[in-house]
């Protein structure tokens, strides 16, 4: 079985004026079906630069990123985006929900780029939803909802296009630890139950320890990939 | 495609005074075309109408005092004669009918009724060159010409305020204390395109006039009609010759007369409408232009405004084409809405123009149509660029705008 996510010694460089800023330097990773994995680092070791290359919103200078047995590396912005609409999901820090805009509306916004809103995605809508307890919010605007209930309709969202990886990045950097915990263990669970394979990018290591593998970062180069200590779940591989 | 219609409403709702001072200038721009169109198009049609009613091919010769005469402290001799008006038809090649013309406004009793209206002097030719039929009777003869026979003929106007339901033929209306047989009456002619009733009006063997009513030998005009409509040109140029020769003009002096064709007389009122045309034409243009800055203007706030929302739409699959289209369709659509607008306005203005400015105006579709896809083109032409930038945001850095 071949790996969901293969990075091959992937350089990312930025050029601002005359400096050059490597911010990847020779990253390689592979990440299985169903895993759940924390990415760690200081500020300026690269997850970032990492995450956005993960996600699709960032090519690499260098190196070969294959999603699913696909190099997309070298693909364009226009197929870039065909690949985040219909292989993966994003979970911010900030939410980034659009506002005056329902909830409803907000989380069908993956389908609105691909095709026909039908009656099994209403009912799909509905579904997640009430998955992530957020049943009779349908009708709100984000900002009459908690963080926590905000940071729901995200990950709701990022899951409505079945999506290959969902990515998260700091996604409890805005929340207090109470609903921080609450929304890592919707995140769990989404692992667990329904088998989404997720990386999440945090300088946290309690939120870490939900996790079942830890990739640090340093300098741009993976410094460790171990897995995940505090984990209450033994960490499984596929064979 | 539907969704970000709604997307594109959505946004210009949220903002409903920013959106109704944004296509103010669309407003004005598009109004101004509509009442310049339908300005243009209503004395098109005023000057057909005229032309229609009074005939391309007939020219009207009116004599000018000269300032020579006036050097002399008179007021001017008119030198037209009806000698000169059967000149031409008999010396141009051009003419084929002429009546002398003499025009006086006087009252006309019947009974105890009486109606002050406008008496003319004319020829047996007049209701040919005019293209007058008649509703009962006859018409002025050469003989009753030659006579100075005091008969008349009646339009319609005249008939109705002396005689009311009265067959007027053969009775007799007084002019000056002198009775007047009618011999005939015209059919109804109604409005002329200059909003005179043509109807109201007495026609009298034109010698009569000049000697019974108003004792003088001159006449005021000519009416003439050449062979055809293209052959006017060539009339008026026999006609003058003519009359220089017959009033012995030397060369240096000027025309004693003057020679007018209602076809130029409508080229005039077309130029008159072409000048308007041409200032409503560029205000419309200086609007149209200004509104579409506008709407750019007004495009960049908004796409910069909303940098995150292009990020984040951009983060879950919005291609370039998607955001294009999402800015590209709310600058068309706010353009769209200054348009139905503007043309509303037109309409509006434009029937004011003519009812208090007298001036026609006539509005067809297609010019609203025509009106309509202007004010698309200008959002579309000045909502490209904002939406084309926002198109080519980078989602990293959308989705980090703060």
């Amino acid at each position: 079985m071949h790996d969901i996510v293969l990075l091959n010694d992937i350089y990312k460089i930025y050029t601002m004026g005359e400096f050059k800023v490597t911010a990847l330097k020779g990253v390689s990773l592979s990440i299985k079906k169903g895993e759940f994995v924390a990415i760690m680092g200081a500020s300026g070791s690269g997850k970032s630069t990492l995450m956005n290359i993960l996600g699709c919103l960032d090519s690499p200078t260098k190196g070969k990123y294959y999603l699913e047995g696909v190099e997309v590396s070298r693909f364009s912005k226009n197929e870039l985006a065909e690949i985040r609409n219909k292989k993966l999901g994003f979970v911010f820090q900030n939410f980034n929900l659009l506002s005056r805009t329902t909830v409803v509306e907000n989380i069908e916004l993956p389908f609105i780029y691909s095709k026909k809103i039908s009656k099994n995605d209403i009912d799909k809508i509905h579904h997640i939803m009430r998955i992530l307890g957020l049943d009779g919010f349908q009708k709100h605007y984000p900002n009459q909802l908690s963080g926590g209930q905000q940071q729901r309709v995200a990950i709701a969202r990022a899951i409505v296009n079945d999506p290959t990886l969902l990515l998260a990045d700091e996604p409890t950097g805005n929340l207090d630890s109470a609903t921080s915990k609450d929304v890592m263990s919707v995140l769990t669970n989404l692992n667990q139950n329904l088998g989404i394979t997720i990386v999440l990018v945090t300088h946290e290591t309690d939120i870490a320890g939900y996790t079942r593998r830890v990739v640090v970062l340093k300098d741009g180069k993976v410094l460790s990939d171990t897995p995940s200590s505090s984990s209450a779940i033994p960490v499984v591989r596929a064979p | 495609m539907t969704a970000l219609f709604k997307i594109a409403l959505r946004a210009i709702k949220r903002n409903k005074l920013r959106s109704s001072l944004t296509i103010l200038g669309i407003v004005i721009g598009v109004g101004a075309v509509i009442v310049m169109v339908s300005i243009g198009q209503g004395a098109k049609a005023f000057v057909e109408k005229q032309l229609e009613s009074l005939g391309t091919n007939v020219l009207i010769i009116i004599p000018i005092s000269t300032t020579h005469a006036a050097a002399r402290g008179t007021t001017g001799i008119i030198t037209l004669t009806a000698e000169d008006a059967f000149a031409m038809v008999k010396e141009c090649s051009a003419i084929s009918y002429v009546s002398p013309g003499i025009r006086t406004t006087t009252q006309v009793v019947y009974g105890n009724m009486n109606w002050t209206t406008g008496v003319s002097g004319a020829g047996p030719d007049y209701q040919i060159i005019r293209n007058w039929t008649l509703h009962g009777g006859r018409f002025i003869t050469q003989q009753d010409v030659n006579t100075m026979a005091k008969v008349c003929v009646l339009g319609q106007t005249v008939v109705t305020n002396l005689f009311g339901a009265l067959d007027p033929i053969d009775r007799w209306v007084r002019v000056n204390n002198i009775p007047f047989k009618v011999v005939g009456v015209l059919s109804a002619k109604g409005q002329s395109p200059t909003g005179q009733d043509q109807d109201d009006m007495v026609l009298m063997p034109y010698t009569t006039v000049q000697r019974k009513i108003m004792g003088v030998t001159y006449i005021s005009y000519v009416l003439a009609s050449s062979t055809t409509a293209e052959s006017r040109f060539e009339a008026i140029d026999q006609i003058t010759s003519l009359l220089r020769q017959r009033h012995r003009l030397r060369p240096n002096e000027e025309n004693d007369f003057t020679v007018i064709s209602q076809v130029e007389f409508a080229s005039t009122v077309m130029e008159t409408s072409h000048t308007m045309t041409v200032l409503l034409g560029s205000i419309a243009f200086v609007s149209l232009f200004v509104g579409g800055i506008g709407i750019m203007n007004i495009m960049l706030v908004s796409t910069t405004e909303r940098t995150r929302e292009i990020g984040i739409r951009m983060a879950v699959g919005a291609k370039e084409k998607d955001i294009l289209f999402q800015f590209l369709i709310e600058a068309t659509v706010l353009s769209s809405i200054g348009g139905v607008v503007g043309i509303i306005l037109g309409i509006f203005t434009s029937k004011l123009v003519s009812y208090y400015g007298g001036w026609p105006s006539l509005l067809s579709s297609p010019s609203v149509a025509v009106a309509f896809l202007f004010s698309n083109m200008v959002g579309i032409f000045f909502g490209y660029y904002p939406a084309k930038k926002a198109s080519r945001l980078n989602p990293i850095d959308a989705l980090r705008y703060e």
